[in-house]
């Protein structure tokens, strides 16, 4: 059953990986939750993994370099940074940490090297991206303290994501020994933690819910930690409950609804009238679906959810906040970080 | 206003050989060529429809409880099925049949098709091949223009309609098998299987001492093991190079041939917008030739009356909340329309050659064969313009 509200111990995690069914708007709720996450004086970074700079073009920035970049100020004096991750860099990082190459990985870059071995190890991937969220969630400034309150990590769509996060079956079966094992044993012991939260976007209908539930099966195998279910695009219903399902099945009272109209000084011809209950036709039968979508949620597991309103002006900047806005006022916050540190 | 995109144009057209379906995830690829594909069949074509990961009760719809790899017939779809058009000229030879990608056994095929049944045993028990069959990230998309390709070497089909994997990036799927292809004969690989051939030392030299760094590096962040694998891969691959290049060419002249129709499927949502508008660049630039772009799931506005008039008579009605409803949703409904309008018409000012059909929504999930051919018949009906009340088609009813 999914319950609203977002519990205590997700304000604990400092890893929110963002997922959802293609379509559902997993980018936008990232970025929303990252804003959310800021609020009141904090710091977040959002993170791409993806390299489609999806973040850039809805903040309408340049596109993001591999590199930290303040992207927006969040209500309350909080910062949200934004990063690009870009396997190729990520891996020329390791290099450097850990053979010092210099020139010569440079060299290795404009061979392909560098693309060949990232094709190579199917996983090699996803453990540089998960290992540079992981290095960013655990990054210390000089005064000891944790750079971010919380990262927010836009994942891979409901398909990939538990692969995305379950790399180190794969790498350790793959690379047997040398840095890179050691490195995901280590992202391993971050994502099965509770500091990790895997989020899952969804909208109020058949295939979203049921790709949903089959991840949040798919997460507690892994033994990864599946955290609120965000529930998207929510238009208004405005028949009453009681007429939904009568409504649904073409029964609509015209008359009714015509005389209501009289009264209210519209005298429509008769064509709009039959239009007008076509439409509340619809209304009622999208509005059943999505009654019945949301029962579906409910006798899963246990879950938060959370509910985000379809916005009519399309997703830009301004939009954002209205649904950053909308994510605090159920309950989404970060705990202090002085709590958490360890 | 663009050209308007004619579907059963497209279809009836005997020229028309195949239909590719691309499009970002989640805007309805796999409904819009299942629907496309039931349309052709039910209008004379002998018509296979390639999906890559279908939602089961749509996979249940055409047949495809179990994974074989090769076109099934689906029953009741065809000629004498009575679909809607289904008194055309050609009707009689009209049949779907479907089928479900399984890249694992495709890329085995591959491999026996091109070597020794010795030979391709071991590679097939190759760890590394098991790795790369399957969880490559191009593999997916390779495979399935692989069997684009054998589907149209059989000479079999009057039209192959495909469904593309759900990639990353929507540009996946044309770049995966060149990809692959490079990669697997690629200079590195070679590189790294030199020993087989005595040539090292002499490799060596050209490259200079950067490889042998990078050897080493390598070797210890991946694990001597997997270049082992992988080298052993290689040396067991490398009579099938020629093969595998001479393969993903021959499908990119396919994709490129005037038999070829592409359908960029997007929904009225700015991200899918943006993907598909990419997709239409791409797709000129490389000189493939596409058919149009479907709109999946708009919302036309029925009724005319204006939502600022709705909204104020519904703010003005008290015991009539039944009407005061009905003013509302039809409100929410015009700013919907609106905003699907705006997104299109950005979409049309940068493509403005582009044919458009719009399918307005299903309000159900599509789940059977009746529905997939209403897709259909709103996908042949739709054009560039919002759909007028008057031919809107009826709905379906909730259960």
């Amino acid at each position: 059953m999914t319950f609203s509200g977002w519990p205590a111990a997700l304000s604990a995690a400092r890893l929110h990986v963002v997922s959802g069914k293609g379509g559902a708007g997993k980018t936008t709720v990232a970025a929303a939750l990252a804003i959310a996450l800021a609020s009141g004086g904090r710091r977040t970074l959002l993170v791409e993994v993806e390299g489609r700079q999806g973040i850039a073009q809805m903040f309408d920035t340049p596109p993001l370099p591999y590199a930290e970049r303040k992207i927006a100020v969040a209500p309350g004096g909080g910062e949200v940074r934004a990063l690009a991750v870009d396997a190729e860099a990520a891996l020329m990082e390791y290099f450097e940490l850990f053979y010092r190459l210099g020139m010569a990985g440079r060299t290795l870059r404009r061979m392909g090297a560098i693309e060949f071995a990232t094709t190579l190890a199917p996983g090699l991937r996803d453990v540089l991206l998960t290992g540079k969220a992981k290095e960013c969630v655990s990054r210390t400034g000089p005064d000891g303290r944790r750079v971010y309150d919380a990262v927010v990590l836009d994942a891979p769509p409901t398909g990939r994501v538990v692969s995305f996060l379950d790399v180190t079956k794969a790498m350790t079966e793959l690379a047997r020994s040398g840095p890179i094992h050691t490195q995901a044993a280590g992202v391993v012991r971050l994502l099965h933690s509770p500091l990790t939260a895997v989020h899952l976007v969804t909208l109020l209908e058949d295939l979203p819910v049921t790709e949903t539930l089959e991840t949040v099966e798919a997460l507690a195998a892994a033994d990864l930690r599946a955290g609120a279910v965000i529930v998207n695009r929510v238009r208004p219903q405005w028949l009453p409950d009681r007429s939904v399902t009568a409504a649904a099945n073409g029964r609509v009272d015209a008359e009714r609804i015509r005389a209501g109209l009289a009264a209210a000084g519209l005298d429509l011809p008769p064509d709009v009238l039959d239009a007008l209950v076509t439409e509340t036709v619809e209304h009622a039968v999208r509005v059943h679906a999505e009654g019945a979508a949301l029962a579906r949620l409910d006798v899963g597991p246990p879950l938060a959810r959370l509910e985000l309103p379809q916005l009519v002006d399309g997703v830009d900047l301004g939009s954002l906040y209205e649904l950053a806005a909308a994510l605090v006022e159920q309950g989404v916050a970060v705990r202090a970080l002085d709590a958490a540190a360890s | 206003m663009p050209p308007c995109l004619d579907v059963d144009a497209l279809l009836d057209d005997a020229a028309t050989r195949v239909v590719v379906c691309c499009g970002s995830g989640g805007v309805g690829k796999t409904t819009t060529s299942a629907a496309l594909a039931i349309r052709a069949a039910e209008r004379g074509r002998r018509t296979v429809v390639l999906t890559i990961d279908p939602a089961r009760r749509l996979a249940q719809a055409l047949g495809l409880e179990t994974l074989d790899n090769e076109p099934g017939r689906v029953a009741d779809v065809g000629a004498t099925a009575g679909g809607a058009d289904a008194r055309s000229a050609a009707a009689g030879r009209g049949e779907l049949h479907a089928m479900m990608l399984d890249m694992r056994r495709t890329f085995d095929e591959m491999v026996h098709a091109h070597a020794a049944p010795e030979r391709a045993e071991k590679i097939i028990a190759n760890p590394f091949y098991q790795t790369i069959s399957t969880s490559f990230s191009g593999t997916q998309e390779y495979m399935a223009m692989e069997k684009l390709g054998q589907l149209a070497a059989t000479g079999e089909w009057d039209l192959i309609v495909v469904d593309t994997p759900p990639s990353r990036s929507a540009l996946d799927f044309l770049d995966a098998p060149q990809r692959m292809a490079n990669f697997l004969d690629g200079r590195m690989i070679r590189l790294l299987s030199a020993p087989a051939r005595a040539g090292r030392r002499g490799l060596r030299k050209i490259v200079g001492a950067g490889f042998a760094l990078f050897a080493r590096a390598i070797s210890t962040i991946l694990g001597g093991a997997l270049l082992a694998d992988a080298s052993a891969f290689v040396q067991a691959l490398d009579t099938m190079f020629g093969g595998f290049r001479e393969r993903a060419t021959a499908t990119y002249a396919l994709l490129r041939s005037p038999g070829t129709a592409f359908v960029v499927v997007a929904a009225p949502e700015p991200d899918a917008l943006r993907e598909a508008a990419y997709f239409v660049d791409r797709l000129a630039g490389e000189d493939m030739p596409v058919a149009g772009l479907v709109l999946n799931r708009t919302h036309p506005v029925l009724a005319a009356l204006s939502a600022t008039k709705a909204r104020g008579a519904a703010d003005g009605l008290s015991g009539a909340p039944l009407a005061a409803a009905v003013l509302r949703l039809h409100a929410d409904r015009v700013d919907l329309a609106d905003r699907e309008e705006r997104l299109l018409s950005r979409f049309i000012s940068a493509h403005p050659a582009v044919a458009v059909t719009r399918v307005p929504v299903v309000a159900n999930d599509v789940a059977d064969l009746d529905g997939l051919r209403e897709i259909g018949a709103r996908l042949a009906a739709g054009g560039p313009e919002p759909a007028p009340a008057e031919v809107s088609t009826p709905l379906r009813r909730a259960r």
